[in-house]
C-alpha cells in the first residue's frame, strides 16, 4: 500500500495545500496545485517568463521541514544517478546532504532528455546531458532562497551567503525549509551564472549512494512491488514461435483453478487473470492452447550462423571506406579471421512486469521503465485516450540494460491489453521464462575481417563486413538509419581509430532480416564490434611478431587519448612484467559513448576453464561527477560483459527459444568475479558515458588473454575452449 | 495454516502447493523478499527458516508453517544489522533488486562462520546472482561484516 498511501497524500496535498506527511511541501516558483498540471502539459508557468532554463518547480520542491527532494527525470537502474543528479543539483544549492530525498518524475514533456527529444534513459547519457540543467535548477533555487532572505532582513543579496541549508548575512541566519515559501513567491530569474569548476565542491567527490538505506532494507518499491486495492495480478502465455498467434485455446482446467478470475485472449496471447501471482502461474499451466507457429516457425540459430557467415563474403553496405581496400588485400596473403556473437536476452533480476489501472478518460500505470514517453503514448493509443491522460509512474529499475526501453513498450502494451478487459487494475508479471523468451535480445551477428600488413608489419589494409540485424530498422525510430546504415549495428568498428589509421579500409554492414525481435543491450553495437576488432587488431600484432601494446600504440598515433588510457592500463597492470605463474594477460581499449575504457585481464586456465583472477581499468570519461559510480559502473560492466564471454548464450530451434532460465542461460556468479581496479583519468574534457562503456573491451581483453596463454584463439562468444 | 514471519503469527488460506515466496509477498504484502527466477536459481528469494537459508519460490508456505522464518524486513528493526552497516559502508547496493536476498544469505553465513574466507564465501553466495554484477563489494561487504560483528 505504500506506493498508493504516497500517491494519494500527494495528489490530496496538491488540490488542497493542507499538510503532507506533517510538513508543508511548497513546490517552486508556481503554486504546488498547479504542478502536476504543469508537469502533464509541459508549458511554461505563467509565473515564469520564458527562457531556456528549467522550470525549478518541475525538479525540486523544498520543505517546510528542512526536506529537499530532486525529481529524476530519468530513471535509477542501478547506474546511481538517483545520487548523481542530486550532486548536481547541490554543487549549485547547498543544501544540507542529509536533507536529501529523491523521487522519480511522472511522464511529462518538461522531463524530456536534454539529448532525445523523449523522456528517457539510455545510452549512457544521463550524466553529461544533465550536467548543465540540474546545476542550474540548484542555481536558480539557491538565488530564490537568497532573495527571499535578503529581502526579510533588507540586505543586497549579493552580500548574503549560503551553507548547508541556510541563508547567512552576519549573524543572520535562516533555513531553506523557512524561506521556501517566501521564495516560491518570486518570479524564477531569467539568467544564472554557474560555479566555476575550479570552485566544485561536490562534483568530482566519492559520494555514497542515496538510495541504500531502502535497498537494503526492503523497502525500495520496484515495479514487481506495486500495491493498490482491488489488485489482480495476470501472467500472460505468448507464442511459442516469434509471430506465432492463438488459434484455439481451452481454458476449462484453468479457469477451474482456486483463485483465477477469468482467462480472454489479447493480441499477444491468452491471459490468466487472478488474485495473485501463484493462481495466475497455475491457471497458465493448465491452459490448453493451440497455436499457429507464424512467419518465423524455422529460425534456427546454427542455420543462421552458417548463412551470416556466407553473406560476409560478399560486400554489403559501406558505412566507412578509404583507399582501395580489395587492391590492398589482393596484394599479399591477407589474414583472415571470422568473429560470430549469440543472441542475449538481458535478463535483468526483476522480471518484466507492469501495472495498469483504467478509470473513465484516463489511465495510471506503474512501470520500472527506461522509456516514459514511448510508453504513455502507447499507452494512450491503446486505451483511445491522449498521452497526458495518461499518468506514468516510474518506479525503481530492478535493472535496465537496454531491455526497459523497448522501441514498441511490449511489457508495457501487454499489461495495458489485460487491462483493457478488466474493471480492476491489475499487475501483469512476466516469469522468468517469459523474460527469457520474450525477444528483443542482442542481435546475433558474425564479423569476417581482413587484413593485410607491409614488410615491416604495418597494417595496410582493413576490411570488415558486419553481418546482422538492424535494431532500429522498422522501428519508430526507423530515422536514424541514414543511408541504409543503421549506426547501432555498425558503432565501434566504422569508427574505430584502428580502421581510421590503416590507409586502405571499408567496414561493411551486410542487413539481415530475421523475424527475431532485437533491441539494444548494454554498449549495444560495441557489444560485438569492440570483440571483432580488438581480438583482430590483437591478430594482426601477433601476425606482425609485434608486442600487442606497442602495435597499438603506433596505430592509435592519431587517437592520443585512446592512446593514454590503454597505456595507463597497461602501466597499472604490469604490462611487460612476468604474470604470476600459470597465467597471461591481454588487453583492449575501446571508445563507446563519449568515454575510452582499456582493460588488460589476467587469466588462466584451469580443467579446461578460463578463470579471469584480475581485471585492470581504465577510464577516460571527461568530467567526472561521483568517482565512487564510475568505479561501480565499470566493476559492473565488467561482469556484465565477462558473464556473456564466458557463458551466455541463446539459441533458438525450429523457431523455439531453448533456454528458459538462468540453469541453462548462465551469467556471472560471485564465484566468478575478478579483481576489478579501476583507473580514473583526471580530465577536463567534455564528460562522456559510464554505464556502458566498460562492456565491450573485456570480452577481447580475455579472449587476447588465453590467446597468449595458450596459443588458442577465440573467435566465438561465449568462448569455448574445445 | 499459521506461519511465524518476523516474530508475528499470520493464519494464511492458501493451497498447499503456494510457494512462501508468494504468500509473503501477495498475501502478507511483504514485498522486500524478490521474485528472479521461480526455480532456485538466482537466490532473490532467500530467507531464513529456524536460522538456515532457503530459496521461497520452491518452497511451499505448507512446509515451514510453524517454525521461525525470517525475511529482510526482520532482519533488524532499524535497518542496522552488521551485514546492512556493511553494505553501506561498502555502497554495495547498484539496482538492489537482488540484494535482500544477497543479505539474508550473507547474515546466515556469518551467523554458522564468523570469520568466513574467500573460499566459504564463493560458497555461501554463488547462487546468488547479481545482474548488476556488485560480488566484489559483496564479497568486500562480508568481510567488513564479519569484522562489525565482531567489534
Amino acid at each position: 500500500m505504500r506506493l498508493l498511501d504516497k500517491e494519494t497524500s500527494r495528489r490530496s496535498f496538491l488540490k488542497s495545500s493542507t499538510l503532507a506527511g506533517g510538513a508543508l511541501v511548497v513546490g517552486f516558483f508556481v503554486p504546488a496545485g498547479a504542478r502536476r498540471a504543469f508537469a502533464q502539459e509541459g508549458g511554461t508557468p505563467s509565473t515564469a517568463p520564458a527562457s531556456a532554463l528549467p522550470p525549478v518547480n518541475a525538479f525540486l520542491r523544498i520543505g517546510d521541514d528542512e526536506s529537499v527532494t530532486v525529481i529524476l527525470s530519468h530513471c535509477e537502474m542501478g547506474q546511481g544517478i538517483w545520487t548523481t543528479l542530486p550532486m548536481l543539483v547541490n554543487e549549485e544549492l547547498d543544501a544540507d546532504w542529509s536533507r536529501i530525498k529523491v523521487e522519480h518524475a511522472l511522464a511529462a514533456p518538461v522531463y524530456r532528455s536534454t539529448a532525445f527529444p523523449i523522456q528517457m534513459t539510455g545510452g549512457s547519457t544521463t550524466t553529461w546531458s544533465e550536467l548543465d540543467r540540474y546545476r542550474q535548477v540548484g542555481a536558480l533555487a539557491r538565488t530564490q532562497l537568497v532573495a527571499a532572505a535578503a529581502a526579510q532582513w533588507g540586505v543586497k543579496p549579493g552580500d548574503c551567503r549560503t551553507e548547508k541549508g541556510f541563508v547567512l548575512h552576519g549573524d543572520k541566519r535562516a533555513s531553506y525549509g523557512s524561506l521556501a515559501a517566501a521564495a516560491a513567491k518570486l518570479p524564477q530569474p531569467t539568467s544564472v551564472t554557474l560555479k566555476d569548476p575550479a570552485q566544485w565542491k561536490v562534483i568530482g567527490q566519492p559520494t555514497r549512494r542515496l538510495d541504500t538505506p531502502e535497498k537494503i532494507t526492503g523497502r525500495a518499491q520496484f515495479g514487481m512491488d506495486v500495491r493498490l486495492p482491488d489488485l489482480l495480478t495476470a501472467v500472460v502465455a505468448h507464442p511459442p514461435t516469434f509471430g506465432g498467434k492463438v488459434k484455439s485455446v481451452d481454458a476449462a482446467a484453468a479457469k477451474a483453478m482456486p483463485g483465477v478470475h477469468g482467462v480472454f485472449e489479447i493480441p499477444t496471447g491468452v491471459a490468466v487473470v487472478a488474485d495473485h501471482f501463484w493462481a495466475a502461474k497455475r491457471g497458465r499451466d493448465a491452459l490448453k492452447i493451440d497455436w499457429a507457429p507464424g512467419p518465423h516457425a524455422d529460425v534456427d540459430t546454427v542455420a543462421l550462423r552458417k548463412s551470416y557467415s556466407e553473406r560476409g563474403k560478399a560486400d554489403g553496405q559501406a558505412a566507412k571506406t578509404a583507399g582501395d581496400v580489395a587492391k590492398a588485400l589482393s596484394a599479399g596473403s591477407p589474414l583472415v579471421a571470422e568473429y560470430s556473437v549469440p543472441y542475449l536476452p538481458h535478463a535483468a533480476m526483476e522480471p518484466l512486469n507492469c501495472t495498469v489501472r483504467r478509470s473513465a478518460g484516463a489511465a495510471e500505470v506503474w512501470t520500472g521503465t527506461q522509456f516514459q514517453t514511448v510508453d504513455q503514448a502507447r499507452v494512450a493509443e491503446i486505451l483511445g485516450l491522449k498521452p497526458e491522460q495518461v499518468t506514468l509512474h516510474t518506479t525503481f529499475l530492478g535493472g535496465g540494460f537496454g531491455r526497459r526501453a523497448n522501441l514498441v513498450s511490449d511489457f508495457v502494451a501487454d499489461a495495458v491489453y489485460v487491462a483493457k478487459n478488466l474493471d480492476r487494475p491489475v499487475k501483469l508479471v512476466w516469469t522468468r521464462e517469459d523474460d527469457i523468451r520474450g525477444g528483443y535480445y542482442r542481435p546475433l551477428a558474425v564479423h569476417r575481417l581482413e587484413g593485410a600488413l607491409d614488410d615491416q608489419g604495418r597494417p595496410t589494409a582493413w576490411r570488415q563486413r558486419i553481418v546482422s540485424q538492424s535494431i532500429l530498422a522498422g522501428s519508430p525510430f526507423a530515422a536514424m538509419v541514414k543511408d541504409g546504415i543503421d549506426p547501432t549495428v555498425v558503432e565501434g568498428a566504422s569508427d574505430s581509430p584502428y580502421v581510421a589509421a590503416i590507409p586502405h579500409h571499408r567496414v561493411d554492414l551486410v542487413a539481415m532480416e530475421v523475424g527475431v525481435p532485437v533491441l539494444w543491450w548494454r554498449s549495444v553495437g560495441n557489444s560485438h564490434t569492440a570483440f571483432a576488432v580488438e581480438s583482430f587488431v590483437d591478430e594482426l600484432a601477433h601476425a606482425a611478431k609485434r608486442d600487442p601494446l606497442e602495435f597499438r600504440r603506433a596505430l592509435l598515433a592519431q587517437a592520443p587519448r585512446v592512446r593514454a588510457v590503454l597505456e595507463l592500463a597497461a602501466a597499472k597492470a604490469g604490462w611487460g612484467s612476468a604474470p604470476p605463474a600459470g597465467r597471461a594477460r591481454g588487453l583492449a581499449v575501446h571508445e563507446s559513448f563519449g568515454s575510452i575504457v582499456a582493460q588488460v585481464a589476467e587469466v588462466s586456465v584451469e580443467g579446461g576453464t578460463i578463470r579471469v583472477h584480475r581485471v585492470t581499468c581504465a577510464i577516460d570519461c571527461g568530467v567526472y561527477v561521483n568517482p565512487l559510480g564510475v568505479r561501480a559502473q565499470l566493476e559492473s560492466a565488467v561482469a556484465f560483459g565477462l558473464g556473456a564471454a564466458l557463458h551466455s548464450e541463446l539459441t533458438i530451434k525450429q523457431g523455439q527459444v531453448v533456454e528458459s532460465n538462468f540453469h541453462d542461460y548462465r551469467v556471472l556468479r560471485l564465484h566468478e568475479m575478478p579483481q576489478v581496479e579501476v583507473h580514473i583519468v583526471p580530465s577536463k574534457e567534455k564528460s562522456g558515458g559510464v554505464g556502458e562503456p566498460g562492456t565491450p573491451p573485456i570480452a577481447p581483453a580475455v579472449a587476447n588473454a588465453v590467446f597468449a596463454l595458450t596459443g588458442k584463439r577465440l573467435r566465438e562468444l561465449p568462448f569455448r575452449l574445445s | 495454516m499459521k506461519l511465524l514471519v518476523n516474530g508475528r503469527e499470520h493464519e494464511v488460506s492458501v493451497t498447499d502447493d503456494m510457494p512462501l515466496l508468494w504468500v509473503l509477498r501477495d498475501v502478507l504484502g511483504m514485498t522486500g523478499t524478490k521474485f528472479g527466477c521461480g526455480m532456485a536459481q538466482c537466490g532473490a528469494c532467500t530467507v531464513l527458516v529456524d536460522g538456515q537459508p532457503i530459496r521461497s519460490c520452491v518452497r511451499p508456505a505448507a512446509a515451514v508453517a510453524g517454525r521461525a522464518i525470517t525475511t529482510i524486513e526482520g532482519l533488524s528493526a532499524a535497518g542496522d544489522h552488521p551485514v546492512q552497516r556493511a553494505w553501506a559502508e561498502v555502497d554495495v547496493v547498484q539496482c538492489g533488486y537482488c540484494q535482500s536476498g544477497q543479505i539474508m544469505a550473507a547474515a546466515a553465513l556469518l551467523k554458522a562462520k564468523p570469520k568466513p574466507t574467500d573460499a566459504d564465501i564463493d560458497a555461501a553466495l554463488s547462487g546468488n546472482i547479481c545482474r548488476c554484477g556488485t560480488y566484489q563489494r559483496i564479497r568486500s561487504a562480508v568481510h567488513r561484516a564479519a569484522e562489525l560483528m565482531e567489534g
